[in-house]
């Protein structure tokens, strides 16, 4: 029996310890906001918290979660309306969408550890999540934005 | 595009049922829609059908308006542009519209989101359902008021009676504007631009894409989020190889992992290919990861057929060869060959673009449940009619027994057209008696795609003394999409062959352009700009090597190629083909180098062309295009450094795409081309040893991540009050050519061959 926390609430799993932890948020808990992309640690569609550090969750198997705190897209803001899905809506970013969670749990696993990133720290903590639809230019500015708000 | 009959259907019972009974709705009929591709078996649906409404506008007497999109949303902000339009008309006010996603039904009239065609194909019907609501409305309150329809005008969702100075709602007149006749689209009086209030340049403030909130917070639901009571999953083992069997296979091993139920054969294609799936073994199971791992363990024994021997080396080298002998004519004006015996300079060059996959950010996945004889799916689909279609053809049942229900796409740029992975389900389904969810993995994705076509391409000038061009000769080599629907089809057609190959505008007194043969070894399909994105690479990599073959800008050249500008009279030159001219009618839409002329001009404004010596790892490069009736130049910055990394630190894009309804989202579009341009210029390949595919996820297939993608795109759209034009596509094939041109700049370097990451540029 593994046991942890999803967005501040207690859950335990008694399934695959090997399963990733993707298929229990997605398919389990029906927390769809964190994406499938390529199961392979290379996209960041999966990206999630753990103990308020960004991980792939395609990429970490439930044993290697238990005892640890997650955090989704769900769980990030009470109302959606953390600085970054806030800043993320002023600058219109995404297009399909698809990979905008990920980005966003990413970035704010970033600004939590670097206030005011500069434009170099951004490219460097963000180059693990692919936009297939390009909307990098949007992405870089919404941090900016968030961290102005944030500080 | 018009509407042939405005019909007030307020009694009618309506698909989906998003409409109270007294609800007032407008139905426009419309022409159809000139199918995407000639020969692709949808062909002629649209037009076969007697009366198709294309989109429904409903006000319910709370005051709400109900807009249904009927096309798909994969990132382009339709579900929000297409709204905005009827709103508009309607003089609706924004915060009381509700968007419906329709089902596919061909009554819809077209619904395959491609071919960057939405606003060209619907712009009008919207905007004459939006009036004719507005006309009702103000003639239901003239109508309560006694007065003439004259005193009435509609604002801001009421109708004011002038004089007076009354006022009632919409909502209000829902009912009583329901009861009237509907107007004759000659009696809707459209507004005039500058009343518009959401549409274009003067809209106050851009609109919010409609599904922002729900991204940005997770709850936004795609294909790979929907979910049905009692769905099993099911994972799916495909022949390595294009049009291979299954001769046998062992699931043993495979039904032992835990969660896993049952398998499942799914029978191969009847060639042609078309949209059938390929075949294949299905792993069944209560969980997504369970089928995963049951199929690991499966054991398929394959018969790989015809083109198990297929190899993307050799091929590549047929093609180049086959691109320097005579293909077919489909072009020619003048003579070539004689411009070329009177001498002069000769320039000579070969391309190569190979396959490209989609890999959409969502890999293909799809529900279907199959119950009494009928199927209901929810797919992340471009094309719902076409996933009717295929699944009523693979299971032999009647199309209007399909339902179609679209998702969100997380992406399509045209991977999602193709329903294989539809079918799939629904066949599963049929054997488990179950909903049942195939999802796709990105190994999948990659390896069982319908590829962007591999091509190789010649090119052969002559110039006189001063360096202007007396003859062109262009030669493209290439697998067609026609092999969807013809497994031995060796050349292109119309679609293809107006995507820069029959239509290159330059101003040149003998130009002839030529297609060879080439076979299909795997599937063919159409990628975002489709034949656009090697014809054009080619035709403006030429064009920048014979500008410096003549020791001339770039720019400058490019000007002096397309001449003072006219409207291209493709017709005469075509052998007696049709030019496509994006399936839009050459009167509508003509060819006007002279809208090319002004956004080169621009680009080289915008972007300081001339200014700075390039040279020593830094260089500026430019293209142009006029593709899905639009007009596009960009020009690309580019930086290398001492190891050969390439970095993009802006571009600009100066687009004159016609009416724009959107701006915004299209500022987006035109962003996002750039960076699908920098993938396929960078590093996109696709490869086959042995006919099957050597790549597999995005380590072996990259795409453009945010330090590869170019840093900063500016985007200017050109105000212009000619028809609309395509926006989702047209940035993409005139951003490679500059790409590749920049690299020239900066390193002295010509790519002839994609992508750049196999090229030693230092
Ligand atoms: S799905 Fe986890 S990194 Fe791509
Ligand atoms: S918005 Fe489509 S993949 Fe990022």
């Amino acid at each position: 029996m593994i046991k942890l926390k999803v967005n501040g609430r207690e859950r335990s799993f008694d399934g695959d310890p090997e399963m990733p932890l993707l298929w229990y948020l997605r398919d389990e808990l029906a927390m769809t906001g964190t994406k499938f992309g390529c199961g392979a640690g290379l996209c960041g569609a999966c990206t999630v918290h753990r103990n308020g550090e960004a991980i792939r969750s395609c990429s970490t198997k439930m044993k290697d979660v238990a005892g640890k705190a997650i955090t989704t897209i769900e769980g990030l803001s009470p109302n959606g309306d953390h600085p970054l899905q806030k800043a993320w809506a002023q600058a219109n970013v995404p297009q399909c969408g698809y990979c905008q969670t990920g980005q966003i749990m990413q970035a704010a696993a970033l600004l939590k550890k670097n206030k005011k990133p500069s434009d170099k720290d951004i490219e460097d903590g963000m180059a693990g999540n692919i936009c297939r639809c390009g909307t990098y230019q949007r992405i870089r500015a919404a941090i900016k934005t968030a961290a102005k708000e944030m500080a | 595009m018009s509407i042939q009959k405005i019909d007030n259907v307020t009694r009618r019972n309506f698909i989906g049922g998003v409409f109270s009974a007294s609800a007032l709705v407008i139905a426009a009929d419309l022409l159809p829609q000139a199918a995407w591709a000639d020969t692709a078996e949808y062909h002629g649906k649209a037009a076969s059908a007697a009366l198709k409404p294309s989109l429904y506008l409903g006000l319910e007497p709370d005051g709400t308006v109900y807009i249904v999109t009927h096309r798909s949303e994969m990132g382009t902000g339709i579900r929000t542009t297409l709204p905005l339009i009827a709103a508009d008309e309607m003089e609706a006010d924004w915060s009381k519209v509700k968007i419906e996603q329709a089902i596919g039904d061909a009554t819809y009239g077209d619904q395959n989101t491609d071919g960057s065609k939405s606003i060209r194909g619907f712009f009008v019907p919207f905007r004459q359902a939006g009036a004719a609501a507005r006309l009702m409305l103000t003639q239901a309150a003239a109508a309560q008021w006694k007065v003439p329809v004259s005193e009435c005008s509609a604002m801001n969702h009421e109708v004011t009676h002038q004089p007076s100075g009354k006022k009632l709602g919409y909502g209000a007149l829902a009912v009583a504007a329901g009861k009237l006749p509907a107007p004759k689209p000659e009696d809707l009086k459209l507004k005039s631009r500058s009343e518009w209030r959401y549409i274009g340049h003067n809209a106050k403030d851009p609109k919010s894409i409609a599904d922002l909130k729900d991204i940005t917070s997770g709850k936004a639901i795609f294909g790979m989020d929907a979910k049905v009571p009692n769905m099993v999953y099911a994972s799916v083992e495909r022949p390595p190889v294009m049009g291979g069997k299954v001769q046998s296979f062992d699931d043993k091993a495979a039904l032992q992992v835990k969660g896993v139920s049952q398998t499942v054969s799914i029978p191969p294609f009847q060639a042609p290919y078309t949209f059938q799936p390929l075949g294949g073994v299905a792993v069944v199971a209560n969980s997504t990861w369970a089928a995963f791992q049951g199929r690991k363990q499966l054991k398929v024994e394959w018969n790989n057929g015809e083109h198990a021997s297929h190899d993307s080396e050799r091929y590549k080298a047929e093609l180049l060869d086959t691109a320097k002998k005579p293909g077919k004519v489909v072009r020619n004006v003048g003579d070539v060959d004689a411009a070329f015996a009177k001498g002069g300079k000769i320039v000579e060059a070969s391309y190569y673009v190979p396959l490209l996959a989609h890999a959409t950010m969502e890999p293909p996945v799809a529900i279907a449940e199959f119950k009494n004889g009928k199927v209901e799916a929810w797919v992340p689909t471009q094309n719902p009619q076409a996933v009717q279609d295929t699944v009523a053809k693979a299971l032999g049942i009647k199309v209007e027994d399909v339902t179609c229900h679209v998702t969100l796409l997380g992406g399509g740029f045209g991977r999602k057209s193709k329903p294989d992975y539809v079918a799939e389900a629904a066949l599963i389904s049929k054997s488990v008696g179950k909903p049942v969810k195939v999802v796709w993995t990105r190994e999948d994705d990659i390896k069982f795609d319908y590829y962007h076509a591999v091509a190789g391409m010649y090119h052969k000038a002559s110039m006189d003394d001063k360096g202007k061009v007396t003859g062109w000769l262009h030669r493209s080599v290439f697998p067609s999409i026609s092999s969807m629907n013809d497994e031995k089809a060796l050349y292109g057609f119309n679609v293809e062959y107006g995507m820069g190959l029959n239509d290159m505008p330059f101003d040149i007194p003998n130009h002839r352009a030529e297609n060879g043969p080439a076979k299909a070894h795997v599937r063919i399909g159409w990628l975002r700009s489709v034949a656009n994105i090697y014809h054009v690479f080619s035709g403006l990599s030429f064009a920048d090597e014979l500008a410096h073959a003549a020791g001339r800008d770039s720019l400058e050249y490019q000007l002096e190629l397309l001449g003072s500008g006219k409207i291209l009279d493709l017709k005469p030159q075509l052998n007696g083909q049709e030019y496509w001219n994006y399936g839009e009618k050459i009167e509508q839409y003509p060819f006007d180098t002279r809208r090319l002329r002004k956004v080169l001009e621009i680009a080289g404004e915008k972007s300081g062309w001339g200014k700075r010596k390039p040279g020593n790892g830094w260089g500026m490069g430019v293209a142009f295009a006029r593709s899905f009736t639009s007009y596009v130049a960009s020009v690309v910055e580019v930086e290398v450094d001492k190891a050969g990394k390439i970095r993009i630190p802006k571009t600009y894009m100066v687009v004159d795409a016609g009416t724009v309804v959107n701006p915004e989202r299209a500022v987006s579009q035109f962003e996002g081309a750039a960076a699908f341009g920098a993938s396929i210029a960078l590093t996109g390949e696709i490869s086959l040893a042995d006919g099957r595919v050597r790549q597999s996820n995005f380590h072996d297939y990259p795409v453009a991540r945010i330090n590869q993608a170019p840093i900063q795109t500016d985007v200017h759209i050109v105000e212009s009050e000619e028809l609309p034009g395509g926006i989702g596509e047209p940035g993409v094939p005139p951003f490679v050519p500059a790409f590749a041109n920049a690299v020239f700049a900066a390193t002295g370097k010509r790519v002839r061959e994609l992508p750049f990451s196999k090229a030693k540029l230092v």
